[in-house]
């Protein structure tokens, strides 16, 4: 142990002597880390969340598609489903989409009368109750890019080119932004007159099936019994979001290629040989007694030094980027085109297998990359290592 | 033999921080978890699908009932509809949230 601790204490003192280079494999090495960690702890904690969230969406929706396009779905259809068995309640879904061009943002407006109780403790002000008209909940995002709060007033084009107003009634608190954050929710009936949607269509319905197994099958005797329909389970739902994830985290990884060529090239570099003074000290160190276990030893810490600080350092930011800091360096590719995005505090979900993963693909590589040319020149006689 | 105490030092501070952030995350985690039976009864309730984080396009507000059947695929994972999607930045009165 102490042998091992004096090599470590000449291993630093190495590494003090070529401070600048060091520092630089240090803040390189931090930086990809930091850049890794924070894409995979972003894209585990949003997609954790996100499906926990959607654990509580509808098990089963199903809308009409026309023409390989999204269109109204007419009532008459969930009669007919309401008579598959094992079906329970069909409800019919009225929403859509509202450009605000003072904003230019998009709004999802959507119908509602009814919420859970534990809802309503997310909204400031009141809900809209049955029959009320001509009132809205708002969305955190809605309301601050309309600069709307309770009791405040919100414009709404209609498809008749007339001004309709909705007076808000109540407003999301930001706890539930991931789900709300762009929500105008109003009436069944006004939303029906704003789209100028025909009173026997809705925009989807949802399906309610009774027992959880046989929500594939009662999809699939829909799409049977009615191919223009297209079901939606709550398994797709999920499934669509594991995937998004994915996807966007890949996109990160993208832009963030340059740093990892450079950390490669870098590894590469150390791989492939060593310079002429490090040659030189291996050399004079086998010269004066050490043994090729001695210089391979120094040579793991040499590395491990490094690479552990590095390794370290680079996950405590990236912890503190995404869960403290909303993973503010990515914003500009999360945002993407978005004019309200959500402020959201994502839930620190760690999962070890990722840091097992960015160890295996980091620390390791570069402790090798470190070894392996020095075992080729300690095994080389020092005369000739010390003559180049 | 002062520098591997110092290194050491340092290694156990990183540990510690790193440790202090799981532990703070655990607490939160655990506190925030009747937060997201709220947020599942608010998706049942009002019969929401989709999370609203990307409002920049109805594949990406509606992701779960993205298009997959239209002649030019809508959906996130859809490959890239001209070259220039790839190269061109949002329009100037789109970033700032104002008028074009």
């Amino acid at each position: 142990m102490s042998k091992h601790l004096k090599i470590l204490e000449f291993v630093l003192s190495s590494l003090l002597r070529r401070k600048i280079k060091n520092l630089g494999i240090v803040a390189v090495f931090s930086f990809v880390v930091f850049i890794l960690a924070s894409i995979l702890f972003l894209t585990h904690a949003f997609k954790t969340e996100s499906l926990a969230i959607l654990e509580g969406a509808p098990e089963l929706i199903v809308h009409k598609i026309a023409g390989g396009r999204h269109d109204l779905t007419a009532l008459r259809y969930g009669d007919e489903i309401a008579k598959i068995p094992g079906v329970g309640r069909v409800l019919p879904r009225y929403w859509g989409y509202y450009y605000d061009a003072s904003t230019g943002a998009n709004y999802t407006v959507m119908g509602a009368t009814e919420a859970p109780r534990s809802t309503l403790e997310l909204v400031r002000g009141s809900f809209i109750e049955a029959g009320q008209r001509g009132v809205c909940v708002l969305g955190e995002g809605v309301a601050e890019v309309r600069l709307a709060g309770v009791n405040g007033t919100v414009p709404i084009m209609g498809a008749d080119g007339e001004l309709y107003r909705f007076k808000v009634v109540g407003v999301f608190r930001d706890l539930s932004a991931l789900l709300t954050n762009d929500l105008i929710l109003v009436a069944p009936e006004d939303i029906r007159e704003i789209f100028d949607m025909p009173p026997d269509v809705a925009t989807d319905i949802v399906v309610q099936v009774f027992n959880p197994s046989e929500v594939a099958n009662v999809a699939k005797k829909i799409k049977y019994r009615f191919p223009e329909l297209r079901p939606i389970t709550r398994t797709e739902i999920l499934r669509t979001y594991e995937t998004l994830f994915s996807w966007r985290s890949g996109l990160v990884i993208l832009m963030f290629l340059g740093a990892l060529v450079a950390f490669g090239i870098l590894a590469w570099d150390k791989a492939t040989g060593l310079s002429g003074e490090e040659k030189k000290e291996i050399g004079i160190l086998k010269a004066i007694g050490w043994e090729t276990s001695d210089i391979l030893a120094l040579k793991f810490w040499e590395g491990a030094v490094l690479s552990l600080v590095s390794f370290l350092a680079g996950l405590i930011a990236a912890y503190a980027h995404v869960f403290f800091f909303g993973a503010s360096v990515f914003a500009p590719a999360l945002k993407g085109w978005s004019v309200i995005f959500p402020d959201f505090r994502l839930l620190p979900y760690i999962d070890p297998y990722q840091i097992f993963v960015l160890i295996f693909l980091t620390v390791v590589p570069y402790i090798a990359a470190t070894i392996v040319p020095s075992w080729k020149t300690a095994i080389t006689d020092p005369d000739v290592v010390m003559r180049g | 033999m002062t520098k591997y105490r110092l290194f050491l030092g340092l290694l156990a501070v990183e540990m510690a921080t790193l440790l202090c952030l799981y532990g703070l995350g655990a607490v939160r985690l655990s506190r925030r978890a009747p937060d997201i039976v709220v947020l599942q009864e608010m998706a049942a309730g009002l019969m929401l699908t989709d999370l609203a984080i990307w409002s920049e396009a109805t594949y990406a507000r509606h992701p779960s009932q993205a298009d997959l059947f239209s002649p030019f695929q809508e959906y996130p994972s859809a490959i890239e509809h001209f070259p220039s999607g790839s190269i061109l930045a949002p329009p100037f009165g789109m970033r700032s949230g104002g008028h074009e």
